[in-house]
């Protein structure tokens, strides 16, 4: 569960106030609103990359708003998806396990499971600078997924695709909420990605959250 | 449409005029051309003046030998030492705003900017100023054991002392290259900071690190006022190749002196093309 209490965050030019909003657990919410209106800056304050000035971040019941990024269990796949230069497809899949210091045997198994879900198996000993936008969203979904994740975000996933390949991440999406029941809350402005995946809607408008 | 029919007039009628650029390149390259044909020359002229066999008597020499392989090694650890701190502190100045930050910023530009004679100056007297009766030099030479002033560790730390300050720059302008995100979504997945910094920053860093340590390295090779003033001249003890150059000169060895002025141009040309190589974009 995702739970945000009278949450207040001040970044930059903007800021935002008495945010309040709940995902239950293994439910899948889409968060909309125009650009520029402090969606992103949410995500982020959910994952801890950024302050909060007053509320509560609750993730399973747990109040996390003081712990750091790396010990809330979330998994974030940015707008920009912020791949790793240096590691391969594979060690992107194995990062968050081997920080974790998992087994080998564990951390091939999860591998090969998660590449075998987002279609992404002939790409696993490859670089991540030559693969195609759609490749890339997958390898970044597959590295947020691989720890298992209490909490799943997703900054406008599918903004940067083609027609076609979005149609793709749609079904590929819609496999994942089925298979891990992981609680959800992504970002768009597409009410068509509204539509095919949501089970809650929340609206952005004016520093207000509004549920819909 | 009338304007259109009208006959033209001679007054407008556009004028047509060839003009040339090579007025342009010339006044560009003579300027260029003045600056680049000054290093040839001092380079030329160096060759010209010295035989191979001035050359091959210079280098027999055991104190030119003792101060080459001083300068090796004495250039060697300031550049290590330089990568050690500029590495975190380059991350640190290029992610962080912290309070006195632009303090931090400037202080680090201090030892390019500060006269070389100054500095060493500042060295000596920083490791002898009595404090309480208590003074560093007297405390390292006697309780540690590691005397320094007049020392080959006040060559290194007279080079280190420069060479890191631009080795800072180098490592700060390679971490603003590379985008922060990644290691944003590093913390998410578990990565502490330090994890973050380690596993997926430094990676990502070493080119830039392999130029920092070149350009230190080469400071450190040109450095000669600080080395005079705070690890003295003394030959076979604290001489390297710059200071041979001078001790040469002051007892009129010409021959001798561009013989080692040859020589460290042949190391620095071989530093510069290691940074072409790397093609770091840091060269600049």
């Amino acid at each position: 569960m995702i739970e945000l209490d009278d949450v207040s965050i001040h970044a930059g030019e903007f800021s935002l106030s008495g945010i309040s909003m709940q995902v239950p657990r293994g439910h899948y919410a889409v968060l909309m609103g125009r650009t520029g209106r402090g969606k992103t800056t949410i995500l982020e304050s959910i994952c801890g990359l950024r302050k909060i000035t007053s509320g509560r971040i609750l993730i399973d019941g747990v109040d996390v708003t003081t712990w750091l990024p790396g010990d809330r269990q979330i998994g974030y796949v940015p707008q920009d998806l912020a791949l790793f230069p240096t590691l391969t497809v594979a060690q992107h899949l194995a990062f968050a396990l081997r920080l974790r210091k998992r087994p080998q045997s564990e951390i091939d198994e999860r591998i090969s499971q998660l590449a075998e879900v987002l279609g992404i198996m002939r790409l696993l000993g490859r670089k991540v600078d030559a693969l195609s936008g759609g490749e890339s969203q997958r390898v970044a979904l597959g590295r947020a997924l691989s720890f298992r994740p209490a909490v799943l975000l997703l900054d406008e996933p599918l903004s940067a695709l083609d027609e076609s390949t979005r149609a793709e991440m749609h079904e590929l999406l819609k496999r994942v909420k089925k298979t891990t029941g992981v609680t959800t809350l992504h970002v768009t402005h597409s009410n068509e990605e509204a539509e095919v995946l949501a089970d809650q809607r929340f609206e952005l408008n004016d520093g207000v959250v509004t549920e819909g | 449409m009338r304007l259109m029919s009208e006959p033209v007039n001679a007054s407008s009628s556009p004028t047509f005029r060839r003009r040339s650029d090579t007025p342009f390149f010339l006044v560009m390259g003579g300027i260029s051309a003045c600056f680049i044909i000054l290093i040839v020359l001092l380079l030329a002229a160096d060759v010209v003046f010295t035989s191979p066999s001035d050359f091959i008597d210079a280098l027999r020499k055991p104190e030119i030998q003792a101060a080459f392989r001083l300068t090796i090694l004495s250039c060697s650890a300031a550049a290590v030492l330089s990568l050690w701190v500029a590495t975190p502190l380059g991350y640190l100045l290029s992610r962080y705003r912290f309070p006195g930050r632009w303090l931090v910023d400037t202080l680090v530009d201090i030892p390019i900017v500060l006269p070389p004679l100054v500095l060493g100056l500042s060295l000596l007297i920083l490791f002898h100023l009595p404090i309480f009766g208590w003074e560093l030099e007297a405390w390292l030479r006697d309780s540690v054991g590691f005397p320094v002033t007049y020392q080959w560790p006040a060559v290194v730390l007279a080079q280190f002392s420069v060479a890191c300050a631009f080795a800072v720059r180098t490592m700060r302008v390679t971490f603003d290259q590379i985008d922060p995100r990644a290691e944003d979504v590093a913390r998410t997945l578990g990565c502490t900071r330090g994890q973050a910094f380690m596993q997926i920053a430094l990676p990502q860093a070493w080119r830039g690190m392999i130029a920092a340590t070149t350009i230190a390295w080469a400071r450190a090779l040109g450095e000669f006022g600080p080395i005079l003033v705070f690890a003295g001249a003394t030959r076979m003890r604290t001489e390297v190749l710059s200071t041979t150059v001078f001790l040469e000169l002051s007892i009129g060895q010409l021959n001798a002196a561009v013989a080692v002025s040859l020589l460290m141009v042949a190391m620095a040309v071989v530093v510069l093309l290691i940074l072409r190589v790397l093609g770091t974009g840091l060269n600049a």
